[in-house]
């Protein structure tokens, strides 16, 4: 292992290195934790200058439910969940078609097909805008949510196919020469083979998928307007002019806002790392 | 008699299927990836060369809008931005290195203080865009008696066209230098602790072994971390948005949000001059993705 592991070291060493962590930490968040901190606080904190200490009282609970009951943000979460499921559904469910057809057929073409979904998940959002913005307007489907899931799930099949071929490629090939082998049809080997195998990638993708679509915001402003569609990190503008200069809601607000990919994250940590980091070891 | 067309089809599917089937199954990924992401691509070169508000008519003016650009001073102040998040982003990798080496052992409670230096790359951008405007903000925010404590004077950090660009590239690299962090924390991972051991016994420890012993088994997380990095850097607008909306006096914008002020907010809509500082980006990041896909397609050969 390197570093060198502590325990190999002296006691004094190892007593650094343990004190060291939770300062380490707390530098590190120390941005969030003020704004967690905001968030617990009473209004009058704010007015009489007790920025950084301990709150006054604790009106976190307070807070938290205004944001609920006082602001649009409970439609804008539900626009969040309405617009990312979908998406994960659709893009997960393409993705596991191409990636098989892409992972177990050789075929001319192949590569080039593949190339093409890999290079398309790295163009700048701005080279797609007016054209896609335009397509949505045409179809009738401006400042829809479905306008806003159908985009999102063409643009996340780059991303799900390189992962799912991938994945794919380092199943065991055997298994499919078999099923062949007894006649099985290629759907059904699909279906019945494939499917089962690819269990992991679909948790991995799933868990990253619904973190970007949640957290997009660029996508959000071009083709949705107003709280009827709008997602939620586009909604915590609005939210924000509402408690202008209201730090505690504020904060409040973008700690709601912030929340459910964390969740997520927390909840799914073994899939979403094993995800992310697909390809950082060889 | 009925039986036998439905025979023959039956067997033109035997027969055909391993040829039909990788298209049956390509069919509905492709088909929405042309319409929403291939085509829009061309569509967008098409419309540089044309002016138009997104409404009415579209008239050709070949290069007109092009030739725009090169006299317009907001066009070099973005990409001189682009050029400066594309570099001192970077420095998200040797961070996140640095991060994963601290973390990389095996104390108490070391998953839970791993998950939590990475959980700003969860966060959605624009919260932590809310999070850092709040942090610099000179009448509420920790920075200036931060770095009051360095004996620094306060400053107005998204305030002053000089440092502006720099105040947010700093809240870009949080969640940047996370996600280098847990793509290093893997490789680690997989370093084989034999050559580690080997090496020990011949002297290396420190810097010499990082450098010649370790680094080289990192081969692979550095590159997807230079090329998640790159990639980024190019696309950053969530922050500049939410933290500034280019300003102030449009010193911070980058290409990206460029091209969107000028075809979607009030500067007017203008698509066809808008389409034109996408495809300069564009072609920027092109030079990445030829990069990316060159090492694939070698990989793929060696395979």
């Amino acid at each position: 292992m390197f570093p060198t592991p502590v325990e190999r070291r002296s006691a004094a060493v190892q007593n650094t290195y343990k004190a060291l962590l939770p300062v380490a930490l707390i530098l590190w968040l120390l941005p969030l934790l003020m704004v967690a901190l905001f968030s617990i606080k009473p209004d009058s904190d704010f007015t009489q200058g007790n920025l950084w200490g301990l709150p006054s009282s604790f009106a976190g609970f307070e807070n938290y439910t205004r944001v609920f009951t006082d602001s649009a943000m409970p439609r804008y979460l539900l626009n969040s969940v309405f617009i990312t499921i979908p998406t994960v559904i659709g893009a997960v469910a393409l993705s596991c078609m191409t990636g098989f057809a892409l992972g177990v057929y050789r075929f001319r073409g192949n590569i080039w097909i593949f190339f093409m979904f890999v290079a398309g998940n790295f163009v700048p959002f701005q080279i797609l805008m007016v054209p896609v913005r335009d397509l949505t307007l045409n179809l009738g489907l401006y400042d829809t949510r479905l306008g806003l899931v159908l985009f999102h799930i063409a643009f996340q099949t780059g991303f799900c196919t390189l992962f799912m071929r991938n994945f794919i490629r380092a199943l065991p090939r055997e298994l499919i020469e078999a099923a062949r082998v007894e006649g099985v049809s290629e759907i059904r080997i699909f279906w019945y083979v494939v499917l089962p195998l690819m269990r992991p990638a679909i948790a991995a993708l799933s868990v990253l998928i619904f973190t970007f679509i949640w957290n997009d915001y660029f996508w959000a402003i071009v083709l949705t307007q107003g709280v009827d569609t709008q997602p939620v990190t586009a909604g915590i503008t609005a939210f924000n002019s509402q408690f202008r200069a209201a730090y505690h809601m504020m904060s409040a607000g973008s700690i709601i806002a912030a929340l459910p990919p964390v969740m997520m994250f927390f909840l799914m940590q073994k899939h979403f790392i094993a995800g992310l980091t697909l390809g950082a070891v060889k | 008699m009925s039986a036998i067309p439905d025979a023959d089809q039956r067997s033109w599917w035997r027969r055909n299927q391993m040829r039909a089937a990788p298209w049956l199954f390509l069919a509905p990924g492709i088909a929405f990836f042309a319409v929403y992401v291939i085509l829009p691509i061309f569509q967008s070169f098409q419309i540089s060369f044309y002016r138009w508000d997104g409404l009415g008519e579209a008239r050709y003016i070949g290069l007109v809008n092009y030739r725009e650009l090169l006299d317009d001073p907001a066009f070099y102040t973005s990409l001189r931005n682009n050029v400066k998040w594309l570099l001192l982003y970077l420095l998200a990798i040797p961070g996140g290195l640095f991060i994963a080496l601290f973390l990389n052992q095996q104390v108490r409670g070391i998953r839970l203080y791993k998950s939590l230096f990475f959980f700003p790359f969860v966060i959605s951008q624009v919260v932590v865009g809310l999070v850092f405007a709040w942090f610099y903000n000179p009448a509420i925010g920790l920075f200036n008696p931060l770095i009051g404590l360095f004996g620094l004077s306060p400053m107005n950090v998204l305030g002053n066209p000089n440092t502006v660009t720099y105040g947010i590239i700093a809240a870009g690299l949080w969640p940047q230098v996370a996600y280098c962090m847990i793509l290093y924390l893997t490789g680690l991972n997989a370093v084989d602790p034999e050559q580690v051991e080997a090496a020990r016994l011949d002297g290396a420890k420190g810097w010499r072994m990082l450098w010649y012993v370790i680094l080289p088994q990192l081969r692979p997380a550095t590159f997807i971390a230079v090329v998640v990095t790159v990639i980024g850097a190019l696309r950053s607008f969530d922050m500049i948005s939410v933290m500034t909306n280019g300003g102030p006096f449009g010193s911070s914008r980058v290409l990206a949000y460029y091209m969107f002020e000028v075809s979607l907010s009030e500067y007017g809509f203008r698509m066809g001059y808008g389409a034109a500082i996408a495809v300069v980006l564009f072609l920027i990041m092109m030079v990445y993705i030829a990069f990316f896909l060159w090492r694939m397609w070698r990989e793929e050969r060696g395979a």
